[in-house]
């Protein structure tokens, strides 16, 4: 590691972990207002409840996101087996499909008054029972089939890139394939996966929408409860305030268990190993169970949404869509831009410097992410509104400055956000061995040139992921675009919340429809240049 | 090293920057604004109207309720907004109790507008009302059997009745109701009876909930008129019908979507005249059948559809109050375990 | 045990050009360290891999101990072949700690047994204090010797060697072929390796095959490749030596521009027949009182002695290791002798 002893990274990180650091001072400062009458009622009929669902919720989404993303990863990575070119990249495609859409189409087709149920029922008779779908399970289920495509992309890049000779390292110590994945791979791949699942776990604590289909109380569905129903926006953030704690404390039990281990890829240029091939019935279940997860994940809803889509779109589609989609291309565009752009000067800054105000920097800078979107935006607003207040002390004159223009909403979203670019840039970095630009500086380059000709380089695997990620989620995200878009800028996802808050979710499906679709563009193009770099391996 | 990034990223946020001051250039004259809770696909069409006949731009966003009352609060006195329009009357007094919005004295709003749908100083005032009450399955139950909302908690509905979640407004304003009219202890005693005689766990939207009672996951629910309204609309033949509650008593809960003028108001005489005109007679009918709700002008009738499930008396206690009593009732429900 | 591999042969796709290995067939013998020495590109790490199992030859056989590993009709996969391997890069795994690197192939049930394995290997390659470094915290030698009592913990019946000091120091280099040597015999482990130093093979191997492009072109003890090379390519390629001219003129004799040097011929060869003779550097002496005088063309200082490199009346060349008192400038002429046992001659080309 090349030590930089002047306060550049330190200064630099704390620039980027600013959007957040003022949501967070909006937010601490709301939250001093919070009604100590309502946090002894929280205390004594809420906290205990929200925060059990929370805890089971978040350990068994996780847990089924790791699993599912893990083992299709390792299966479309390192085996061969019918359809295996074809999974690699649609088992990408759910990433496309919003939590909320998976969710209304589970409940609107598997609960009693469901179209399959309902069959089911007709065939059967009345008697027939079937595991309701709006349980603890099926909440689970739906939110981890929504988010195991971050572990899948993360374990995929870490099991083709440096597997192959960790793999004959442990076969010639008498492992074989599957113990090898287990006993090595998996260690190896840790990072990667702690990341996926970090992303998880921040989506699942954040996630409004499709607990709230499932009329699941979380610690988020308790903080909206204290803002619509207990008109206490100050309670509300209190709560905002304690959940961004418990994820801290999270992240960092996480970092002190890595400890000392290093990740940097071990094989020198050792030639990806050949797949492991699997023969007859053992490849006829790997595809059966990648079509599974397809099917469910993607495809039946997808088909379920084009249908509703197709009901309502002589009401509904017009021009407006087209407006709509160049928004929302457009702000997801701009802000996976900025988002990667700062999560590559937050990851460079801590890797030349190892300094506790650079670390604090990152870590606040990424914290956003697990926090919901609504009280998220409620700090954005505070903070633009604070610094439209010094605005017009400094500049002088009336107004708005900052507030309802575009930069704000970019400022919500790189608030929000930052932590998925982080993710995938960190892990990037992680992988490049000191050793290398030990090298390359000792070719003569300066750390300009070490940056631009072999950082980014090499990190142009977790760049595209990042930019994947934070382009599909802005297009998603409702609460800071519908609380900070000027006028004029709706998108679709504006469009979905319009139609669903009046509970018209079937006329909620063109527009969502139109985000699956439009979210396909991106998913498609980072795949075709993953193969294209596998091919070129 | 960090001079390079530094400069990319000053450049980074130029470009972003340019590219929204190019954005946000064309926001100019003057318009009247309006941050409305009530969604597009019900207010484009009027508003554009409006702004037609006025010669003048109308422009808006849509957001839920409480976060437009916040946006609201942190613009401040900068704020762009005229007009604040929720669905929820709670909505309407929180914005009110938070100074956001400003008296007006309009004889015409004060005459079209039946004073328990409006503020007494002219705060707000209520623009379309939507009724709370039982619906109940056609197949499996007689209206003779169904009175009152308290009734609904009679051991005789046990593992028949369906509820919304607990956290929605329309809900929390119902037992702020209750609270209002038979106290705390007893509205509890009603909504620990009515979570004892769940059919299934409480729905996340009427729809849902609605096509339960339907398809016989249980009998009798507690609803929005309108969506069922959509729903018959949809199927004329769909098995359930709408019961007014109370009519022996109190009378029917309703709550409205309303409007108010806000208080930094940059264009205040439009925003009374436009609201004015939300509460003409023709206006008034469109305004409310577009959801299948009623008028709040008393003179102008609702949709014949609307019309079909028979007149009632709605509980006349102001609408406003609802919004004080809601936190104790959010608190009680909360108790009870309503989830 | 013993290895054994029958003709064996690997091509890499169908595209190339000449088949990576090519009917290799050789034996090491059971606890004996075998080697294969060879350029860049010769096929020695193929036939490694295809040992290990990593790679499937497409004919031939392999044997280990009598057991068939590899053939026509039967493929053991790699973790099933109790073959250790030392990687060129170790391969070390970097979230594990030395101790539990070398545990890891240990299949003992009892915990407390393993760990008294690992700590008995890793005392084999004195490294019983770093037990608890993590592979980033160790010096190259060392993660090297932990890859080694890695390979060796489980008691495999082979073990692997891939370019193991390739990426040591010099100076390490031969210390640690030392100690990998010791470590190998005190296992009584069987191994191959595989290097591209000859030096490194003379260190540790008791028997060395040549290979060029993918075929065997000599398997012989290290002094026996040195001082009787079967081909010219491994009188070239294994220790320095340079070419003159001769004429067989009797057993044993053979006329040069150096006059005639006896001894005896590694292979016979007919009266009259052309030859080109090898000469080792240590082949040609200094000798002030030597009538026989050759002109300093090159001189290299390596401390003890020099390596001048000499050109003859002829104007071929001869290397010599000089005695470094004997400092003698380019361009001097001085007198040489020689001193062969064996005449290595091939057929002029």
């Amino acid at each position: 590691m090349i030590a930089i002893r002047h306060p550049g990274p330190a200064l630099a990180a704390l620039a980027v972990a600013l959007p957040m650091i003022a949501v967070l001072v909006a937010v601490i400062q709301g939250a001093t207002g919070a009604d100590p009458e309502l946090w002894a009622h929280l205390r004594e009929h809420v906290l205990a409840r929200v925060a059990w669902n929370t805890v089971v919720l978040v350990v068994g989404v996780v847990a089924v996101a790791l699993a599912l993303g893990t083992a299709l990863a390792w299966l479309t990575a390192a085996c061969e087996f019918p359809g295996r070119g074809f999974f690699s990249w649609a088992l990408l495609l759910p990433m496309a499909m919003p939590a909320y859409v998976l969710a209304f189409v589970a409940v609107a087709t598997l609960d009693y008054a469901g179209a399959v149920p309902m069959t089911l029922r007709a065939w059967l008779g009345d008697a027939l029972w079937l595991p309701p779908i709006r349980s603890t399970g099926g909440v689970i289920l739906v939110l981890a089939l929504a988010g195991y495509p971050y572990v899948y992309l993360m374990a995929r890049g870490a099991f083709l890139t440096h597997g192959a000779r960790a793999l004959e390292a442990a076969q010639s110590l008498g492992l074989g394939p599957w113990r090898g994945l287990f006993r090595v791979a998996i260690p190896l791949a840790r990072p990667w996966l702690a990341a996926g699942a970090a992303l998880v776990a921040m989506e699942t604590l954040a996630d409004f929408g499709a607990v709230s289909v499932f009329n699941y109380d979380t610690f988020t569905t308790a903080i909206y409860k204290a803002w619509f129903g207990l008109f206490s926006i100050e309670t509300a953030l209190g709560l905002a305030l304690l959940l961004m704690l418990l994820v801290a404390a999270a992240l960092a039990v996480e970092r002190m268990a890595r400890g000392r281990a290093r990740y940097a890829a071990a094989d020198s240029g050792a030639r990806a190993g050949a797949r492991l091939a699997l023969p007859g019935a053992r490849g006829w279940i790997a595809c059966a169970v990648a079509s599974a997860v397809f099917a469910v994940g993607f495809l039946v809803p997808l088909v379920v949404i084009a249908r509703w889509a197709w009901h309502v779109a002589p009401l509904d589609f017009d021009a407006r869509y087209a407006s709509y989609v160049l928004r929302t291309l457009t702000l997801a565009g701009m802000a996976a831009a900025a988002c990667l752009a700062l999560a590559l000067v937050l990851g460079y800054a801590t890797r030349v410097s190892q300094g506790r105000v650079t670390r604090a920097a990152a870590r606040i800078a990424t914290l956003g992410y697990a926090v919901p979107g609504a009280v998220l935006a409620v700090g954005v607003v505070g903070a633009l509104g604070a610094i439209d207040a010094l605005w017009r002390t400094v500049a002088g004159g009336e107004g708005l400055w900052l507030q309802g223009t575009v930069l704000a909403l970019l400022l919500g979203y790189v608030a929000r956000f930052l932590a998925v670019a982080h993710g995938p840039v960190q892990g990037g970095f992680e992988r490049i061995r000191p050793s290398l630009e030990e090298a390359a500086r000792g070719l003569g380059l300066t750390a300009r040139e070490v940056v631009a000709r072999l950082h980014l380089p090499l990190l142009g695997a977790g760049m595209g992921t990042a930019l994947l990620l934070v382009f599909v989620d802005v297009m998603k995200e409702m609460p800071i675009t519908l609380m900070t878009r000027p006028f004029g800028w709706d998108t679709l996802a504006v469009r979905v919340f319009e139609m669903t808050a009046e509970g018209e979710w079937e006329r909620a499906a063109l527009p969502a429809l139109v985000i699956v679709l439009a979210g396909l563009l991106p998913v498609a193009l980072l795949t075709w240049r993953m193969e294209r770099a596998a091919r070129a391996a | 090293m960090t001079l390079s990034m530094s400069r990319a990223f000053l450049l980074a946020v130029t470009l972003v920057l340019t590219l929204a001051a190019a954005f946000a250039a064309h926001a100019a004259g003057q318009p009247l604004v309006v941050y409305t809770a009530r969604k597009y696909q019900l207010v484009d069409q009027l508003f554009q109207e409006y702004g037609r006949e006025r010669g003048i731009e109308v422009k808006f966003v849509t957001d839920d309720g409480a976060p437009l009352i916040a946006r609201l609060a942190a613009e401040g006195r900068n704020s762009p907004a005229d007009l604040l329009i929720t669905v929820d009357a709670g909505d309407l007094w929180r914005a009110t109790e938070a100074g956001l919005l400003q008296p007006v004295k309009s004889p015409m709003l004060e005459a079209a507008i039946p004073a328990h749908l409006r503020d007494p100083q002219g705060h707000w005032f209520g623009l379309a009302v939507r009724a709370r009450t039982i619906a109940y399955s056609t197949a499996r139950v007689k209206p003779a059997e169904l009175s009152t909302y308290a009734a609904l908690g009679d051991p005789r509905w046990k593992g028949r009745l369906c509820l919304r979640s607990g956290k929605h407004a329309y809900n929390q304003s119902l037992v702020a109701m209750m609270i209002g009219d038979i106290g705390e202890e007893a509205a509890e005693r009603v909504v620990r009876s009515w979570i004892a005689n769940l059919a299934a766990e409480p729905f996340s939207s009427d729809t849902l909930m609605l096509k339960a009672v339907a398809a016989g996951q249980c009998d009798v629910a507690i609803t929005n008129s309108y969506y069922l309204g959509r729903l018959q609309a949809e199927d004329p033949a769909f098995p359930v019908q709408i019961f007014w509650a109370d009519q022996g008593g109190r009378g029917t809960h309703v709550n409205v979507s309303g409007g108010g003028v806000t208080k930094h108001a940059k264009n205040r005489a439009e925003a009374i005249r436009f609201l004015e005109w939300l509460a003409s007679p023709e206006i008034q009918q469109r305004f409310a059948a577009v959801n299948y709700e009623f008028p709040a002008n008393a003179g102008v009738p609702p949709l014949p559809t609307v019309a079909a499930w028979g007149s009632f008396e709605p509980n006349l206690v102001n609408v406003g109050t609802i919004g004080r009593t809601q936190p104790a009732a959010v608190k009680l429900m909360d108790r009870a375990g309503w989830r | 045990m013993r290895l054994e591999l029958r003709e064996l042969t690997k091509t890499f796709g169908p595209g190339a050009a000449a088949a990576a290995v090519n009917r290799l067939t050789l034996a090491v013998g059971a606890g004996s360290i075998g080697c294969l020495l060879g350029p860049s590109g010769s096929g020695k790490t193929t036939v490694l891999r295809c040992i290990a199992g990593f790679e499937r030859p497409d004919s031939g056989e392999i044997l280990a101990g009598g057991e068939r590993l590899s053939g026509p009709d039967c493929w053991v996969p790699p973790e099933r072949r109790r073959i250790g391997m030392v990687f060129q890069d170790y391969a070390l795994f970097p979230h594990l700690d030395a101790l539990a690197n070398v545990a890891f192939g240990l299949r003992e049930a009892d915990a407390g047994s393993r760990r008294r394995r690992a700590l008995e290997m890793l005392a084999l390659v004195g490294l019983e204090e770093q037990a608890q470094k993590l592979p980033h915290e160790l010096s190259g030698g060392q993660q090297q010797r932990v890859a080694l009592a890695r390979a060796l913990a489980p008691h495999p019946r082979l073990v692997l060697l891939d370019e193991p000091f390739s990426n040591l120091d010099a100076e390490v280099r031969m210390e640690l072929a030392q100690q990998v040597r010791a470590a190998l015999k005190a296992e009584g482990a069987t191994a191959l390796l595989v290097t591209h130093d000859q030096r490194e093979a003379f260190a540790i191997c008791d028997e060395i095959g040549v290979m060029r492009d993918g075929r065997l072109e000599q398997w012989d003890t290290p002094w026996t490749l040195y001082h009787s090379p079967a081909t010219r390519f491994v009188a070239d390629f294994v220790g320095e030596g340079t070419f003159i001219e001769g004429t067989v003129i009797g057993p044993g004799r053979v006329q040069t521009e150096l006059g005639v040097i006896e001894g005896q011929l590694t292979v016979e060869r007919p009266a009259g027949a052309q030859v080109d003779l090898l000469l080792r550097p240590d082949d040609v002496i200094h000798d002030d009182a030597s009538a026989l005088r050759a002109e300093v063309v090159e001189r290299m200082f390596r401390g003890a002695e020099f390596r001048y490199k000499l050109r003859l009346p002829s104007g071929a060349t001869a290397l010599s290791f000089v005695p470094s008192h004997h400092d003698h400038a380019i361009g001097e002429r001085i007198g040489i002798r020689l001193d062969t046992q064996h005449l290595v001659g091939f057929p002029r080309e």
